[in-house]
């Protein structure tokens, strides 16, 4: 009897299989013809301040989220944010759990192998900001490039990449989120944060008592891009005309978000 | 030629049909579409077609260098995991019996922390435990990363533990004690030579388990940056984006760890049995 059970339902298994793979819609053809057949834009990012952030409210704002929803708009479709993990960004996007990574990627070679990377809509650089105690006295970038030295970043991004490849003999310490890797470094457990400006010369800011600026500014610079699946020219050459012909609108959001503390309320910083 | 599964046939002549050869043969093609569907929808994902990459894979496992063997970054997460996951095992073992013991004690004070500890231990997730013990309490008290996955694990898996050694202990019956009792043996004597030795049997099936259970759990402290095999198979995957491959082999080497204390605890057991 149970055997029989046991039998049934694998036969069931096995039709059920062969039923859903065949109804798959499989989405062949162009992305943007997709899109708009579709009705909406899925927009894959994850939580980066100021790029994408939750209000508190839960609604998502930021850069990135204004540009999303711009180009939303004119392609005449809604948009629908899928936040993901940034270290699984790209095989999501690749296994078409979303369209587009909008989420202030930046433009690398070894993501270029794996993605189409539109032309760069902005800018972005890396800055390290550090534990008063852990790191006192270290106000260059060589010193933080000793063996023993701790420092926090997020996995998955160009500032993990930038911080192996400008501190080479630190300890690099991987958290799955930024605000882990922060929250380390104000207890002390690690010398610094390297991360993408403007986030660790606002938290100098905001912890001005145990954190400091080691080195100003940014030490490395990288284009910003979106990023598609591979093979696609003609919806990746509608972005790039949308980038182009919005240049003056993401020049003024760049500004609003980054250069600017407008946004900035007691829940949202 | 009448077929054997027939219903005509008279009973005792004939074989009901899920024991003939033809259902068997039925199985076995079942199975096999089966796994040609699993097959097909793994290696043909559509247009974006997943890039097998298994060449480059080998090198985070184990490399040759210099003329001698190197461990490679799987490897040493797996050290990680393994000595993480060892020191928790009797972290863990130490904290249940304790518990349990404190909840068959006769001072009401000492039953209602352990209880209470119980609760708050396995009404709470894991995560939410290592990040309390690590990000809220590892400044206060100075623990490090290590200590501070130890302690998550140890009293999470704990508490299962506790559960587990007491319903042992309590499966031993009172007539066990009783009959110790008129026999006239000390209370060291009788837990040693009687209630252990019984009590045994009947916690270590649930225990293996449970070891097996915290082994998995180990994964999560990543969370803390502890370079361990799940923390070492995401930063290979940031770096090379071979997410299936490294997935894969990480699922296998935790599977190969969990064989093969499932077989260490069924040695034991076979050793303690009865008869």
């Amino acid at each position: 009897m149970k055997l029989q059970k046991a039998v049934t339902a694998l036969l069931l298994v096995t039709l059920t299989l062969i039923a859903g793979t065949s109804f798959a819609a499989e989405e062949k053809g162009k992305l943007i013809n997709t899109i708009q057949k579709r009705g909406v834009l899925r927009v894959g990012m994850d939580i980066f301040k100021p790029w994408a952030m939750k209000d508190s409210t839960g609604e998502l704002v930021g850069f990135e989220i204004d540009v999303a929803r711009k180009l939303g708009s004119d392609m005449g479709v809604k948009v629908e944010f899928m936040p993901t993990a940034w270290d699984g960004i790209i095989p999501a996007l690749l296994t078409r759990r979303f369209d587009v990574v909008i989420g202030g990627m930046g433009i690398t070679e070894k993501r270029q192998r794996k993605v189409d990377f539109t032309t760069p809509y902005d800018n972005g650089g890396q800055a390290i900001v550090a534990n008063k105690k852990k790191a006192e006295g270290m106000n260059t970038l060589e010193a933080f490039n000793t063996p023993g030295v701790e420092i926090a970043v997020k996995l998955g991004t160009t500032a993990a990449d930038a911080a192996k490849k400008t501190f080479p003999k630190a300890t690099l310490r991987y958290f799955d989120t930024e605000p882990a890797a922060y929250q380390e470094l104000r207890n002390g457990k690690v010398a610094a944060v390297v991360s993408q400006a403007p986030k660790p010369a606002f938290e100098a800011i905001d912890y001005s008592d145990i954190l400091f600026t080691p080195v100003a500014g940014t030490f490395t610079k990288e284009p910003i891009g979106m990023a598609l699946r591979k093979g696609d020219t003609t919806s990746l050459a509608f972005f790039n005309n949308w980038i182009k012909t919005n240049d003056q609108w993401l020049k003024e959001r760049h500004h609003y978000w980054f250069e600017t503390r407008d946004w900035v309320t007691d829940e949202l910083r | 030629m009448i077929p054997p599964t027939c219903p005509l046939l008279p009973p005792e002549k004939r074989i009901p049909f899920f024991r003939s050869a033809r259902f068997d043969i039925l199985l076995y093609i079942t199975v096999l579409l089966l796994s040609g569907l699993v097959f097909h929808l793994l290696m043909d994902s559509g247009e974006a077609q997943y890039p097998w990459d298994w060449e480059t894979v080998p090198q985070y496992i184990i490399s040759h260098t210099d003329g001698h063997w190197q461990a490679g970054l799987l490897l040493q997460g797996l050290g990680v995991t393994l000595q993480i996951a060892a020191v928790s095992l009797a972290g863990a073992f130490c904290v249940g019996l304790v518990t349990a013991l404190l909840r068959r004690s006769d001072a009401p004070a000492a039953r209602f922390l352990a209880t209470l500890y119980l609760e708050v231990s396995r009404n709470t997730p894991l995560l939410i435990q290592i990040f309390f013990i690590y990000f809220v309490l590892g400044p206060v008290l100075g623990i490090n990363r290590f200590w501070a996955a130890v302690l998550s694990l140890s009293c999470f898996d704990g508490a299962y533990a506790a559960e587990i050694f007491r319903s042992g202990i309590e499966s031993v019956g009172r007539g066990q004690f009783e009959a110790a009792k008129s026999l006239g043996l000390s209370p060291w004597i009788t837990w040693r030579k009687v209630i252990i030795p019984l009590a045994l049997r009947k916690i270590l099936p649930p225990l293996a388990s449970q070891s097996i259970s915290l082994v998995k759990d180990s994964a999560l402290v990543g969370a803390i940056a502890i370079f361990d095999l799940t923390q070492q198979g995401k930063m290979i995957i940031a770096d090379t984006y071979l997410t299936f491959e490294i997935w894969l082999v990480v699922g296998a080497i935790y599977v190969a760890v969990t064989a093969v204390l499932s077989i260490t605890v069924s040695m034991i057991e076979s050793r303690v049995r009865l008869q």
